[in-house]
């Protein structure tokens, strides 16, 4: 009826690559959650946490042991923002660009943080350690602009002064992208 | 509990003075009491939710009960805490120095007297990780009451007298909604929580949330109760973490003390709530995207009708109120739907919760009577833009709504804050996210910021949205870097009416608010963008205020 194939644009050996636990684990969450088909949100969610994104081989375990169509999980996988569906980088910078981050100079700070870098923004494979990401409204407008920096949010960062701006970034650990490269990515 | 010690100190310890530090402010305020010896049992330390003045973040009031001294309760508000100051804090609670004068906040500055806390009434006042502490200041109070002493009808009856309207942006009245899916025939329904507070300038939802999750839960009872749900879901979006563990928790609690569950407060009415979180989709607080999320799916709208009242989760009728709106409730019936309905304006009655950001001196929530001028909440209560002087204080435009709202000129501050007004201008109520831009804020460049994000967060279930938006931003991308032509304004307007008229949910339909109104209120700046602006009809000042007005 339907081909599992066709739904799935990597081949699916990954599924071998799984540690046993992982999939043990997914097993286990998925049975917490009674096996309804309307926690997939919730599951997805637990099974990122997991792996730190969703292998394709973790999506075919979930639409096994859910009952739906590979299709379906899939479909609600590539959907949502916040769901990863390639491994992630070590590093993860997140710009905020709500509205007030955005009057308080949020495009310009991503400017900054990219030439820092040396990537562009919202590409997951960064810079091979670093990647930049845009967000849209973290709720924090009264601390705008602010940054999240490997899941700890940073407050009030100072636009008007670049040198402070510079010294605030490299504290967090954004240096250039090659540390042998004396000249850096400015 | 006992009587409260003659001194208290309560830390904010939600996330906007989180990250500006307040754990470990905390941290250093409850060694340094340790270190008090035994003076230090006057002194009670406890984390409450927003303090209001969220841009001068830690902060933390200090209560004096008055006792044993000259009687008098007083309260102090401190801005900008280091926990080096922690022992400097104390030594001023106790009264030995005054060494932090200069954080010390006025109470009587209009930024905290002209506001009026009817919805935030609790909100930094309560533990919100603490039921014992939320039952001390009345929580639950009315979901007993209700339950024991009035029927649906009467609920819903004072409901419909407060004129309380929705309060996530489109402010449809409250109880004609509660009354719709209380008259559907006889079956199961459910009530639902909109807390997917997308719109990017809004934090009112998670200040509720993280300061005061138990006024929810009992005003989602209540309205459980009055429209007969069983069954409820709050959807709280994943971006706001410390929102989803305080209302879990709080949950957990109140299942606890036998406040959710089965036979509540010993009457024989059930109810079972759950929190269900985002995945990081804006669309998901339309109100049909969000019942597909709930259930599982991709968030995409559905057309209306039939409407989440009739046809909602698994197909039975559906309540969906914003989280605002449901912590109104409990006031309501406690003091009565006349009393709620005498504050506000004709049309938009009670109190409005404001996340006021941006380019303004003072940053933070803001919860003031419907029908306050603009200008009276950005200037007198915000301190217009930081460094700016002038009239109207440096303000160029005030934006509201969102990505679905519009921006509204410094000429037009007077403008009394309610739905219809707003939606006069060309904007709307939305969340109630007011971002102020200064000077040199470029218009163009707003509309095509919002445009971006509507891009980005389109569901592409119709092509109006899908494509509409994308054409919509390359357009808007001429003019921010100058060299657009005058057909170029032509199409962005022809498009933006196009795309409001046909997309299929809200989400699209006022996609292109943002660039209107900007167009409408400062079209010279999209004129002077072009290649060549001597083509592009050049408006003199006075043609400018006859579009305004």
């Amino acid at each position: 009826m339907i081909a599992p194939a066709t739904a799935q644009p990597q081949p699916p050996p990954t599924q071998v690559d799984l540690p046993p636990q992982a999939v043990e684990r997914t097993t286990r969450l998925i049975r917490q959650h009674r096996g309804r088909a309307d926690a997939l949100i919730e599951v997805l969610h637990q099974v990122q946490e997991l792996y730190g994104y969703l292998p394709p081989g973790a999506l075919a375990q979930v639409a096994r042991e859910l009952k739906l169509p590979l299709a379906r999980v899939h479909g609600v996988a590539s959907f949502y923002h916040l769901f990863r569906l390639e491994a992630p980088t070590a590093h993860r910078c997140a710009v905020c660009l709500g509205t007030a981050c955005f009057v308080k100079g949020g495009g310009e700070l991503v400017s900054r943080i990219e030439q820092r870098l040396g990537l562009r923004l919202d590409d997951p494979a960064g810079n091979g350690t670093w990647a930049l990401e845009h967000v849209s409204c973290l709720g924090a407008c009264g601390q705008a602009p602010v940054v999240v920096v490997d899941g700890r949010m940073e407050p009030r960062l100072p636009m008007d002064d670049p040198a402070a701006l510079d010294s605030r970034l490299a504290a967090l650990g954004l240096t250039a992208a090659a540390d042998a490269d004396p000249s850096g990515a400015s | 509990m006992a009587s409260p010690a003659p001194l208290q100190l309560r830390c904010c310890a939600a996330s906007g003075c989180r990250s500006a530090g307040a754990e470990a402010l905390q941290a250093a305020l409850l060694a340094a009491r340790d270190q008090l010896g035994g003076a230090a049992e006057a002194v009670t330390i406890k984390p409450v939710g927003c303090l209001r003045l969220c841009g001068r973040g830690p902060l933390v009031a200090l209560d004096r009960s008055g006792e044993g001294s000259h009687g008098q309760a007083t309260t102090e508000l401190y801005a900008e805490l280091t926990p080096e100051q922690a022992p400097a804090l104390l030594r001023a609670a106790t009264g030995a120095s005054d060494e932090l004068a200069a954080r010390r906040l006025d109470p009587a500055h209009p930024f905290f007297a002209l506001q009026q806390a009817v919805v935030l009434e609790t909100c930094g006042v309560v533990n919100p990780e603490s039921i014992a502490d939320a039952l001390a200041h009345g929580a639950y109070g009315q979901l007993k009451r209700v339950l024991l002493e009035c029927s649906p009808e009467q609920v819903r009856e004072q409901v419909k007298r407060s004129g309380l309207r929705g309060r996530g942006g489109a402010g449809y009245p409250t109880g004609l909604k509660w009354d719709t899916v209380a008259l559907q025939p006889p079956g199961p329904r459910s009530v639902v929580c909109n807390a997917d507070e997308g719109d990017p300038g809004a934090f009112m939802d998670r200040s509720v949330l993280e300061s005061d999750p138990h006024r929810l839960i009992e005003g989602m009872a209540i309205a459980a109760f009055a429209v007969g749900a069983e069954q409820g879901y709050v959807y709280v979006r994943a971006e706001y973490p410390l929102a989803i563990e305080r209302l879990r928790l709080a949950l957990k609690q109140a299942r606890g003390k036998g406040l959710l569950g089965a036979r509540i407060a010993g009457s024989s009415f059930n109810l079972r709530l759950e929190v269900r979180v985002g995945a990081g989709a804006y669309v998901c607080g339309e109100e049909t995207a969000l019942l597909a999320s709930i259930q599982g799916g991709r968030g995409t709208p559905r057309p209306r009708p039939p409407f989440p009242a009739q046809v909602g989760l698994w197909g039975a009728p559906t309540l969906i109120n914003n989280v605002e709106t449901l912590a109104s409730i409990p006031v309501i019936l406690r003091e009565g739907g006349d009393w709620y309905a005498a504050i506000g304006t004709e049309g938009s009655k009670g109190t409005k919760v404001f996340a006021l950001s941006g380019a303004v001196e003072r940053t933070g929530l803001v919860e003031v009577p419907m029908g306050t001028s603009l200008r009276t909440v950005v200037q007198t209560i915000g301190g217009g833009v930081p460094g700016a002087d002038g009239p109207d204080g440096g303000v160029k435009a005030v934006q509201t709504g969102g990505p679905s709202g519009g921006c509204i000129p410094a000429h037009l501050l007077d403008t009394p804050v309610d739905y219809e007004s707003l939606r006069a201008l060309g904007s709307m109520m939305g969340s109630g996210g007011l971002v102020v831009m200064g000077e040199s804020t470029s218009m163009p460049e707003v509309a095509r910021h919002f445009m971006r994000f509507s891009v980005n967060e389109s569901c592409g279930k119709c092509v109006p949205c899908r494509a509409g938006t994308v054409q919509l931003a390359r357009l808007l991308d001429r003019f921010v870097e100058r060299r657009a032509s005058l057909a170029d304004l032509e199409r962005l307007e022809e498009l933006c009416r196009m795309v409001g008229a046909t997309s299929l949910c809200g989400l699209g339909q006022a996609a292109p608010n943002p660039v209107l109104s900007t167009l409408q209120y400062f079209r010279q700046e999209y004129q002077a963008a072009c290649r060549e602006p001597s083509h592009c009809e050049p408006l003199d000042a006075s043609a400018l205020e006859e579009v305004a007005r």
